[in-house]
């Protein structure tokens, strides 16, 4: 019986070729948006946790003021100095190394070439706290960076934009005016949330003291954190070795904050995670909605078919075997929108993925759970016209005009 | 043709509806039917004739009174079992063809077997040689809108011979049609009756069509009024 009402059920369906499609395009959409919606969500996940991973993970970022949304009035708490670097890495077991950062914009200028850039005053400790790997070149040397000499190491962008990706190490270029050797070319991170990290001048952090800040002043620490160390520990040490220098005492907020960066990939995961969610229901409601469609055009069918169901009936079916050949229409519809729609999704994941800068992903969970979903919804739906279907009177449904 | 008759109704009533809109369509028929007889039933319109057909095709059940088919007493049996009935001993011709739609000849013939669940070969080929029965053997993959009325209902008969019914029932079959193509339907039903012995039972408003008939019983207000046994050349040639 299974094989002879699938049969009934799937030339039926293609015997009514308009009548079929109207009736799945709704899980079609259902399920097409539900996958690509899921799955560019995984996506971006995945790519804002990527873009934090190549931050470094088990890294500290110190900064003087009190954090994002508090503090305000009063005077600007100082800045650190070289001392507090030494200090943090002296004081505080489980911390692996620790860079000093001061920052300044400039134009760089390569044989007429020039590029607005941003231009980072560290020590070699920049690349002990996360990986960076060069691509060419070396880091500085004991001396350049005790003396602050003027050497560089740069970026991809601006190796693209002032050496069209030539080989630019040994090769001299004018940083703000001041003439400066090339002696490293850093691997590209790519473009992001975060700009693009690529667009950089690394030089001693001496050198950008002295002639661009003007000043010794340290507006940032990056502390790299040993894993095996709690993170937690190491952040409360740190800040009591600041606290002291800084005469912060008794019950008196902190100047200075400690951001983790373990703490901005949880909350980006969090973020995304919930926009996922919300976008996910939305697309839930269009499937259920298709189902409902679904339920529209059987039963219409179901009338504009009743004369076939007194045929049926007439000629010798069993109303069970109506039933079922009406359910197994709705199943293999719904299968059949499922599969397209699983087949738009993807078409579409890979249409939006590079527009949003975000990875081609296949999460096979979902593609699993909608199609079930729309097999799930073939058979609710299908159920209650199919039952009307075979409790027609033979007669009745022959009469039928 | 000896033995006990195929088909007994004894003090069958039918009332349509209930309460004070109900209607008596059958006031207590006995009939009995032998097998292999060919039966013209004929009447003034609203005499029952349909209604009468109905019960002795299981497509519905009497309100009172017995009816025995093949000695089993169909009043007594479910949906399903009347269903299996029809499917094994019964065959329709109806006065509107009654052929599914964008299907095929071939596949509108088959469609009984295909509830009774033969094999795929088998069908093919007891629906061709069905077709052939009929003359539209070359016309087997030709859908209903692409068929002349005698056409489909030649069809139609295929389509209810093809599982050799006992009893093949007929509701009008030449109403929709005019009279050259009304003799080769009616033609169709005597050979079928004489060469494979189907009893065939059909209700008729022309006399011209029931004389092909070897019995023809004559309804009156729910009731049977008279039967006729004819003498025509069919059965002189027997
Ligand atoms: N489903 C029904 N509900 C109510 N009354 C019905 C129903 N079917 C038939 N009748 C009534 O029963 C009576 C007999 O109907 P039936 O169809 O048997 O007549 P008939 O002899 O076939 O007539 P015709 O020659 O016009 O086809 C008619 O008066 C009809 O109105
Ligand atoms: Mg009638």
């Amino acid at each position: 019986m299974f094989g002879t009402t699938f049969l009934l059920a799937v030339r039926s369906i293609f015997r009514h070729k308009l009548r079929s499609f109207l009736t799945t395009l709704g899980i079609i959409i259902g399920v097409a948006a539900v996958v690509a919606m899921v799955t560019l969500g995984q996506a971006t996940t995945k790519a804002a946790q990527a873009q934090v991973a190549s931050l470094g993970t088990n890294i500290l970022q110190i900064r003087p003021g009190q954090g994002f949304g508090r503090g305000g009035g009063g005077p600007r708490p100082p800045d650190f100095k070289q001392e507090d670097v030494d200090a943090i890495a002296e004081q505080v077991a489980g911390v692996t190394a620790v860079a000093p950062q001061a920052q300044s914009t400039g134009t760089v200028i390569y044989q007429g070439a020039n590029w607005s850039t941003t231009i980072n005053g560290t020590t070699n400790a920049f690349f002990q706290v996360q990986p960076w790997p060069l691509v060419s070149g070396r880091v500085f040397n004991r001396q350049e960076e005790q003396a602050g000499k003027a050497v560089c190491i740069i970026g991809n962008t601006i190796r693209t934009n002032l050496f069209r990706g030539g080989e630019a190490v040994g090769e001299r270029m004018r940083v703000n005016g001041i003439s400066c050797d090339i002696i490293g070319v850093l691997s590209t991170r790519g473009q992001g949330g975060f700009g693009d990290q690529d667009d950089v001048v690394i030089m001693p952090i001496k050198q950008v003291q002295r002639r661009f800040t003007g000043n010794r002043d340290i507006r940032l620490m990056l502390v790299g954190v040993d894993p095996a160390y709690d993170g937690q520990q190491v952040q409360a040490s740190i800040s009591q070795v600041l606290r002291e220098r800084r005469s912060i005492t008794g019950g008196k907020e902190d100047d200075f904050n400690i951001f983790d960066t373990a703490q901005i990939s949880a909350t980006l995961t969090g973020i995304t995670t919930l926009l996922t969610q919300i976008v996910t229901a939305v697309a839930a409601i269009s499937l259920v909605v298709g189902g409902i469609g679904i339920m529209n055009i059987m039963l219409v069918s179901v009338t504009e078919r009743t004369r076939e169901i007194g045929i049926r009936l007439a000629i010798g079916a069993v109303a069970s075997e109506v039933l079922m050949q009406f359910l197994m229409e709705a199943v293999v519809l719904s299968c059949l929108g499922g599969l397209v729609g699983l087949a738009v999704a993807q078409l579409v994941v890979l249409g939006l993925a590079p527009l949003m800068q975000v990875p081609f992903l296949f999460v096979p969970q979902i593609n699993v759970i909608a199609f079930l979903i729309s097999a799930l919804i073939g058979i609710v739906f299908g159920y209650f016209p199919a039952r009307r279907a075979a409790s027609l009177n033979p007669i009745d449904a022959l009469r039928h005009e | 043709m000896a033995g006990d008759p195929i088909i007994q109704l004894r003090r069958v009533t039918k009332v349509y509806g209930d309460g004070p809109t109900a209607f008596q369509a059958l006031k207590g028929v006995d009939l009995d039917i032998a097998a292999g007889d060919f039966v013209a039933v004929m009447g003034p319109s609203g005499s029952g004739k349909s209604t009468t057909m109905n019960i002795l095709g299981c497509l519905d059940v009497p309100s009172g009174g017995e009816f025995r088919f093949r000695g089993v007493h169909v009043e007594t049996l479910g949906r399903d079992q009347r269903a299996l009935l029809r499917r094994k001993y019964l065959g329709f011709v109806f006065q509107g063809f009654n052929l599914l739609a964008r299907t095929t000849a071939l596949e509108n013939v088959e469609l009984p077997l295909l509830y009774r669940g033969d094999p795929k070969k088998e069908r093919r080929e007891a629906a061709l040689a069905a077709l052939d029965k009929v003359g539209l053997k070359q016309w087997w993959d030709h859908t209903p809108a692409e068929l002349s009325g005698g056409q489909q209902q030649r069809v139609a008969i295929a389509r209810a011979i093809v599982t050799s019914p006992d009893v093949l029932l007929a509701d009008e079959p030449t109403g929709n049609l005019d009279s050259e193509r009304s003799v080769e339907i009616m033609q169709l039903l005597t050979s079928l009756n004489r060469d494979s012995g189907i009893t065939v039972l059909m209700v008729t408003h022309e006399p011209d069509m029931a004389a092909f008939a070897r019995t023809v019983i004559h309804f009156k207000d729910g009731l049977v009024e008279r039967i006729e046994r004819a003498h025509h050349q069919g059965e002189a040639v027997a």
